[in-house]
């Protein structure tokens, strides 16, 4: 219980703490938030995720409920077991936010993506794109004689794999809309 | 039956119907038509603030010394913008305010109108929630939602913008009772079986403290009395962090003084030393955790706080029990009760006996002085003086801050008006108007240093306008105490720009704007100026000269644990005795 002898202008001290006390493993979270559908709710969970220094994988928002103005917004996340606490205790105080849910933690789930890839080329890279896209059940949904739009939904992870094996084939331009997930059984 | 009037008509009926009599607000053009409705009614009382920043804090001292909501009216752009700093101060500190600003017309929004600030996308960040209202028949309702969400769960502001158009349109007019409900509701009653498990620990517990902050005056004066209760029956120690001071009265025979940064030595080691921690409405802010990895190694941790998102933000605790501190302390006694009353009686003797060896250190002694005034003494004055009184601190922020906290004894809740988490300078000169506002028969003192006073001092004429006697007690150091503090002990004695070189005459300044000015530099003189301070029925700054170099102990180093606690040369030295502020 002594006090402190501080030796003047030791200039290692702060006025903050300035040690990370977070130093735990990172995991990735899938959070769902259903939200009313109001002016501004998306810039109010992005804002907190930047305002507060969360990571963002993947966001998804669309309104689920026409009736009721009710959207649905899927977060991927990355973080410390702290951190995700965290998040999901700031969204749930965030004033139209209805219920938050942590489909990692409430598992097992459903993850789907879909995206659309537009390939250019000739001869054999177009016959091996399109082989490719029937192995990955991926649809053509426009063509010209030197193109494909493919349409490929899936686990993020599969769709990543399409990706790589068509990035040597002319792959011109991606479009990917992000996660969509939900609890299996009822 | 349905009421049509216009959207200025409707702010006005809809602020009487939350029971709204005071507002504090700035006219400005896309605010005129709520100032014509203002014009032409006598229930809710408008003050003209000087600055829009000044209408914040003003309606934070109102707010935080009536436990009502305080009410600010302010114009689009730079209105908004400058009621930045007071809607983020009360943010931090749990204060509920209702911000109602002008915007341009609905069609004019986007286009860098005159004036035109995007206010909602700026204050998303610094209110619970804010919203831009369109449509005249939605604005009564958001109104009536935007009381509910600042006062409902953890208080805090609320801003509604309301373009000139809606303004000046007619609308439907939607009663408090029509108005649809909101979803947010936060939850109030703690879990039952958190509580009895929380019961079973104060029952064994041999070093327990019970820790509370602003939380408890936050949930209402019930609170602060079950609190009463609890400590009285369970003989337990009581600490509080700045924001809590009053909920348990400073002469309770319990009460170990403010923790934190610049709490006291008993306090802080007792946090550090006990088995049970009951933190009650508190934070656990940076100011007093210290180095969190050696924040009290030894104590099961409960958490009564009424936000979830305040639990294991900081501190890992043991039993989080999320609710209304009133509520849950209720529960908590009848509980307790029903159980026998108990507690581990030797173990809490054993537990006193080491408290009051920490209580003998007195680490609040100063080194007295017969020729300059010295801070600490200039506040045992200021106590000693105005004890008896119906008395309302505020204060500005920094070292006169800190030694008000830990000279100022504060009875009751709602009498101490404090920027803790922002740490707002210029905070404390529009707060003591708020709350002379809110008390018109009472002394409402800000204890003020001269830099923060600057920073609002436009005010002043605010105070003469409504002839509001708020007593400005100015420690005049010459300097930005706290930052030369800092640099003197951590930056190698390099004080840079930590004083001012033109301070004004404080004295010809309070008379320029037709308030009393008192100047005090000698410590003998410094008892009659209280008095006369006192004597004068209008609005004063004192402006009270004092030792320059004086630091504020004890002090916790930041990044250090609670037990290696920076004590004054005058302790550490043991040099003094008793009383070490009287007079040689």
């Amino acid at each position: 219980m002594n006090a402190l002898s501080l030796k003047k202008g030791a200039s290692k001290q702060s006025a903050y703490d300035l040690k990370n006390t977070l130093g735990d493993v990172e995991e990735t979270h899938t959070i769902a938030v259903l939200v009313d559908n109001e002016a501004g709710v998306l810039a109010r969970v992005i804002g907190l995720f930047a305002g507060r220094g969360y990571n963002i994988d993947s966001l998804t928002v669309a309104e689920v409920d026409h009736t009721g103005h009710m959207s649905r917004i899927t977060i991927v996340t990355t973080g410390t077991p702290a951190v995700i606490e965290q998040i999901k205790a700031q969204l749930g105080r965030i004033v139209p936010v209805h219920e938050v849910h942590d489909l990692t933690v409430e598992g097992p789930t459903v993850e789907r993506e879909l995206a659309m890839l537009k390939v250019a080329g000739q001869g054999n890279n177009r016959v091996e794109a399109m082989r490719l896209a029937d192995i990955f059940r991926a649809s053509v949904v426009d063509t010209t004689l030197e193109s494909f739009v493919f349409e490929i939904t899936g686990a993020p992870e599969k769709i990543d794999a399409f990706v790589d094996l068509m990035r040597p084939l002319g792959l011109k331009e991606i479009a990917r809309t992000g996660v969509a997930a939900m609890l299996r059984g009822v | 039956m349905t009421r049509q009037m216009s959207g200025a008509q409707m702010v006005v009926q809809a602020l009487k119907d939350q029971g709204v009599d005071t507002i504090f607000g700035y006219p400005g053009g896309a605010v005129l038509p709520i100032y014509d409705a203002i014009f032409q009614q006598n229930d809710i009382r408008h003050i003209l603030v000087r600055h829009e920043q000044g209408a914040t804090h003003a309606a934070e001292g109102y707010a935080r010394s009536t436990g009502k909501p305080g009410v600010v009216l302010v114009t689009s752009g730079p209105g908004a913008t400058n009621a930045v700093t007071g809607m983020t101060d009360a943010l931090m500190d749990s204060i509920p305010m209702v911000v109602l600003t002008g915007q341009v017309p609905t069609f004019m929004i986007g286009n860098d109108a005159f004036q035109e600030a995007d206010t909602v996308g700026i204050t998303r960040p610094c209110t619970k929630h804010n919203w831009l209202v369109k449509d005249t028949d939605k604005l009564a309702e958001t109104i009536h939602q935007a009381f509910h969400v600042a006062t409902a769960g953890r208080p805090g502001p609320v801003l509604v913008d309301i373009p000139k158009d809606v303004q000046f349109a007619t609308g439907n007019y939607t009663t408090p009772q029509q108005a649809r409900v909101l979803h947010y509701q936060p939850k109030v009653k703690g879990d039952s079986d958190l509580i009895t498990q929380l019961v079973e620990w104060i029952e064994t517990a041999e070093r327990p403290i019970l820790y509370t902050g602003g939380g408890v005056i936050n949930s209402g004066p019930a609170a602060s009395h079950l609190l009463r209760e609890l400590v009285s029956g369970t003989n337990f120690p009581i600490t509080s962090t700045l924001m809590g001071l009053g909920a348990y009265p400073a002469s309770g025979k319990n009460w170990l003084g403010m923790l934190g940064m610049h709490g006291t030595y008993e306090a802080n080691l007792a946090m550090h030393g006990c088995d049970l921690m009951i933190c009650v409405g508190a934070r656990f802010d940076d100011r007093i955790t210290g180095r969190v990895e050696d924040f009290s190694p030894k104590s099961k941790k409960a958490h009564i706080d009424i936000d979830a998102s305040s639990i294991n933000k900081v501190v890992h605790v043991n039993l989080p029990i999320i609710g209304d501190v009133g509520n849950v302390l209720e529960d908590l006694l009848k509980v307790w009760k029903q159980r026998g009353s108990k507690t581990n009686a030797s173990g809490l003797k054993k537990w006193w006996g080491k408290i009051d060896t920490w209580r003998a250190k007195k680490c609040l002694t100063y080194k007295g002085s017969a020729t300059v005034i010295k801070p600490q003494y200039a506040l045992e004055r200021l106590e000693a003086i105005t004890k008896g009184y119906d008395r309302y601190i505020t204060t500005e922020v920094g070292q006169h801050q800190m030694w008000a906290a830990q000279f100022l004894g504060f009875e009751e809740p709602h009498r101490w008006m404090t920027s803790g988490g922002l740490g707002t300078m210029g905070y404390g000169l529009p707060a003591s108007i708020g709350v002379q506002i809110a008390h018109p028969d009472a002394l409402v003192i800000n204890v003020a240093g001269e830099a923060s006073f600057l920073m609002n001092m436009q005010e002043m004429g605010t105070a003469k306008q409504y002839r509001l006697p708020v007593k400005q007690f100015i420690l005049n150091n010459e300097r930005l105490g706290m930052v030369r503090q800092w640099q003197e002990l951590l930056h190698g004695e390099r004080y840079s720009h930590s004083w001012s070189e033109a301070l004004p005459d404080f004295v010809k300044l309070a008379e320029a704007f037709g308030a009393k000015g008192i100047r005090c530099s000698d410590p003998k003189d410094l008892d009659d100026a209280i008095h006369e301070m006192l004597a004068y029925d209008g609005p004063v700054i004192f402006d009270c000269l004092v030792e320059k170099h004086e630091n504020c102990f004890p002090m916790i180093p930041s990044g250090k644990p609670h037990n290696e606690m920076l004590l004054g040369d005058a302790s550490t030295e043991d040099a003094i005795g008793t009383g070490g502020g009287a007079m040689v």
